[in-house]
C-alpha cells in the first residue's frame, strides 16, 4: 500500500466544487507529476494532499490514516509542501530560511541542535546554496531563491515531498536546473516526490508517473511512456499534436500541431470532420 | 554521484559555509541533556542595553518631581535602606507610578509587535486597528453616561478594548484572518469608534467632558499601587503564552502555506497571540489611557536595533517600557512635575519618527 493516497475526495472551496470522488495513488519512491489543463484542479489536489485543504467527502491517507486526524508536527515530518507562493520575510538570511525548514523537528527546549545545523548544511550543499548562506534572500535571483525555497523544504526532511509549480516564472535555463535537481532528490535519496508542472514536455521527460486530470477527474495515471499519445493530449489538453520521441532522453515529445494543420478557431471541429 | 547538470559553483567542505555564515551573529547554546537555542548575539544585546536604559531612566525619574532626590537615594531607598520621609515619598508615590509606565510601555511594545507581526504589516498595530481608541470609547462610556469612578473607568476601558478586538477579529475573518484584511477592517472599525468618541464628548458636562478629555491624552498622573498589581499579574500570566506561541510567529511571516507545511497549527497560534495582544493592549490603556504611538514605533525602532527578521517580542517589549519612561521623564524635567501628559509626548515623538520613517523608505524605493 501506498504511504500517501486520496480515496473518493470531493474538493471544493466555499460551494464550488472542484472536483468529485477523486481517488489518486500516489507511488512510494515515484516522481509523480500532474498535469492538466488551467483549472483543472491539479493545485487543489495538491493541497488535499497535503491536508491545506481539508475534502469536504473522503479522505487523504498518509501511512494508512486520515492525514485531517494527525498531529500537525507529525504530518509536517513525514511530509514537505512548497507552494506556488511563498513570502521571504524582510532581511531574512538565506541561511535562516534554510533553518527555519527544522521547526516540525524542534521545540521550545530543542531549539537549534547539532542535528539541526548539520541538516541545514547539508541541504544547501545539496541545492548548491552553501555559499549564499549569509546573503539576504531578497537580494537573490529567481531561480537561486527557489533554490533556497527548495533547501528549506530538504531541511524539513521529509520522505515525501510536494512541490506545486516550482518551475513557474524560472527562465528555460533555471526550470530545468530546478527540475535537474529534484530528479537528484528522487534519484538519489529515493524521496517521494509530487510536482504539479504546467509544462507537459517536462512533465513526460521528468516524471516516473504522470497523472492527466481534466474537470476534476484522473483522465489518465502511469509512466510518461505508457500514457502519453496524441489521442490523450487532444482529450487532457484540447490540443492536436504528434508525439514523437524526446532525441536525448526517448520520453515522449508532444509537438503541437502547426496552426494550418488546427484549423481556425471555431471552425475546428468541422474542419477536422471534412477531413476525416 | 551521476549528475549531466553543469557543475555547481559550491565551496567545497565546511570552511566555506563557516565563511559565508561570518556576517550573522547567531551563537549555538547547547546544553548536555539535549537542550539547545539559538541566540542572536547582537539582539541579546540590544534588550540588555534597553533594560539597563529603562531601569537608569526610571531611577531618574523617581528622583524627579517637586521634591527631588538623587539617584543615589533613590536606588538606597529601594533597597530599604532611606530615610522615612524619601521612604514615603518614592514607596508610595514614585515607585508605582514608575512601575505603571514600565508596564504599560512593555505591554504596548509587546502587543505592537504582536499585532504587527500577526498582520504582517508595520502599519498594524493597536493604535492605527483602533483597539486603543475602542478602550477610549469603554472608558467615555463610564465616564460620560456614568459619571463613574476611576476603577470603573477601568473597567470599562477593559472592556471597550475586548469588545474592539473581538469585532475586528470577527469583521475580517474569512477562512482565517489575512494581514491587509486585518489592517482594512481595523482602520474601518477605528474611525466609526473615533466618531463615537467624537460623539460621546460632545453629549458629556463640562466636568466630566474635561476628565474624558485628559483620560484620552494618556497620562501617569496620579497612578498608583492598584494600577500596578492587576498590570503584573496580567503581563506574567500572558508571557508564557506568547513565548509559546513565539516560534510558530516567526514561522507565520513566510505565509499561511509555508507555515502550515512546517506544521505550525496557523489559525490557533495566531488567535492565541492576538488575543493576547487585544488583552496586554486594552490593559495598558484601561491603566494609563491611550498613550499615542508607542505600539507602532516600539517595535519598528526595536528592528532596526536588532536587524533581524521576526517579530522581535522580546526587544519590542523592552523598548517600549524604556520608550514610555524616556518620554515621560523628558515631560517632567521640559515642563514640570505632571504638566505635560506622557501621551502628548509620545505622540510627537512617534509622529515624528513615522515622518522620518515615510522619508528614509521612500528614499530607498520601498514605499
Amino acid at each position: 500500500m501506498n504511504r500517501l493516497s486520496a480515496d473518493n475526495v470531493t474538493l471544493a472551496y466555499d460551494q464550488r466544487v472542484i472536483a468529485e470522488q477523486l481517488s489518486v495513488q500516489i507511488p512510494d519512491r515515484s516522481f509523480t507529476v500532474i498535469v492538466g489543463p488551467n483549472a483543472c484542479g491539479k493545485s487543489t489536489l495538491l493541497r488535499a494532499l497535503s491536508r491545506m485543504l481539508k475534502p469536504s467527502q473522503g479522505r487523504v491517507l498518509l501511512d494508512g490514516q486520515a492525514i485531517q486526524s494527525l498531529p500537525a508536527k507529525q504530518v509536517a515530518r513525514t511530509l514537505g509542501l512548497l507552494p506556488q507562493s511563498s513570502v521571504a520575510p524582510d532581511g531574512i538570511t538565506v541561511g535562516d530560511l534554510v533553518g527555519r525548514g527544522r521547526y516540525p523537528h524542534q521545540g521550545i527546549l530543542r531549539q537549534w541542535s547539532a542535528e539541526d545545523e548539520r541538516v541545514v548544511r547539508e541541504a544547501m550543499e545539496q541545492t548548491g546554496v552553501a555559499e549564499l548562506a549569509g546573503r539576504y534572500v531578497d537580494e537573490l535571483s529567481g531561480g537561486q531563491r527557489q533554490r533556497v525555497w527548495i533547501a528549506m523544504a530538504l531541511a524539513q526532511q521529509t520522505p515525501l515531498l510536494l512541490l506545486d509549480e516550482p518551475t513557474t516564472y524560472l527562465d528555460i535555463q533555471h526550470q530545468i536546473d530546478v527540475l535537474d535537481l529534484c530528479a537528484e532528490l528522487h534519484e538519489e535519496q529515493g524521496r517521494t516526490l509530487v510536482a504539479v508542472l504546467h509544462d507537459l514536455n517536462h512533465a513526460a521527460r521528468y516524471a516516473t508517473h504522470l497523472i492527466a486530470l481534466r474537470g476534476g477527474k484522473v483522465i489518465a495515471e502511469g509512466a510518461p511512456n505508457d500514457i502519453v499519445t496524441a489521442e490523450l493530449v487532444e482529450e487532457v489538453f484540447n490540443l492536436r499534436c504528434q508525439v514523437i520521441e524526446d532525441p536525448e532522453t526517448g520520453t515522449p515529445l508532444v509537438v503541437p500541431a502547426a496552426r494550418r494543420a488546427r484549423g481556425r478557431g471555431a471552425g475546428r471541429p468541422a474542419a477536422v470532420t471534412e477531413a476525416s | 554521484m551521476k549528475t549531466t547538470r553543469a557543475p555547481r559553483t559550491t565551496s567545497p567542505g565546511s570552511d566555506g559555509f563557516a565563511a559565508a555564515r561570518a556576517p550573522r551573529t547567531a551563537r549555538a547554546v547547547r546544553v548536555p541533556g539535549g537542550l539547545s537555542f539559538r541566540v542572536d548575539v547582537r539582539a541579546f544585546t540590544v534588550v540588555v542595553l534597553l533594560v539597563v536604559a529603562a531601569l537608569a531612566a526610571s531611577v531618574v525619574l523617581i528622583g524627579t518631581g517637586d521634591f527631588p532626590i538623587p539617584a543615589a537615594d533613590v536606588l538606597k531607598t529601594l533597597v530599604g535602606q532611606g530615610n522615612r520621609g524619601q521612604d514615603f515619598i518614592i514607596r508610595e508615590l514614585r515607585l508605582p507610578r514608575v512601575l505603571v509606565g514600565l508596564l504599560v510601555g512593555a505591554c504596548l511594545g509587546l502587543g505592537g509587535a504582536l499585532f504587527q507581526s500577526v498582520s504582517r504589516n508595520p502599519l498594524g498595530s493597536p493604535d492605527v486597528l483602533g483597539l486603543s481608541q475602542g478602550a477610549s470609547a469603554g472608558a467615555l462610556v463610564v465616564i460620560v453616561l456614568f459619571s463613574g469612578g476611576a476603577t470603573a473607568v477601568t473597567l470599562g476601558a477593559l472592556a471597550g478594548g475586548l469588545v474592539t478586538g473581538l469585532a475586528i477579529y470577527f469583521l475580517a475573518w474569512k477562512q482565517g484572518v489575512h494581514g491587509y484584511r486585518l489592517v482594512l477592517v481595523g482602520i474601518g472599525v477605528n474611525a466609526i469608534v473615533t466618531a463615537v468618541n467624537g460623539y460621546l464628548i460632545t453629549k458629556a458636562d463640562f466636568v466630566d467632558a474635561a476628565r474624558a478629555v485628559v483620560w484620552m491624552t494618556g497620562s501617569l498622573n496620579g497612578r498608583d499601587w492598584t494600577q500596578v498589581w492587576p498590570l503584573l499579574v496580567l503581563f506574567l500570566v500572558l508571557l508564557p503564552v506568547v513565548a509559546g506561541n513565539a516560534r510558530g510567529l516567526r514561522m507565520l511571516e513566510m505565509g499561511d502555506d509555508v507555515s502550515y507545511a512546517l506544521g505550525v497549527r496557523v489559525e490557533r497560534v495566531r488567535l492565541l497571540l492576538m488575543g493576547s495582544a487585544v488583552l496586554l493592549t486594552a490593559a495598558a490603556t484601561a491603566a494609563a489611557g491611550p498613550v499615542a504611538f508607542v505600539a507602532l514605533t516600539a517595535p519598528q525602532l526595536a528592528r532596526r536595533l536588532t536587524r533581524s527578521p521576526g517579530p522581535n517580542l522580546a526587544a519590542s517589549t523592552c523598548m517600549g517600557a524604556a520608550l514610555l519612561v524616556a518620554a515621560d521623564l523628558a515631560s517632567q524635567r521640559a515642563f514640570g512635575a505632571d504638566q505635560l501628559p506622557v501621551g502628548v509626548v509620545t505622540g510627537v515623538l512617534g509622529g515624528i519618527y513615522l515622518l522620518w520613517l515615510l522619508v528614509v523608505e521612500r528614499r530607498k524605493g520601498r514605499v
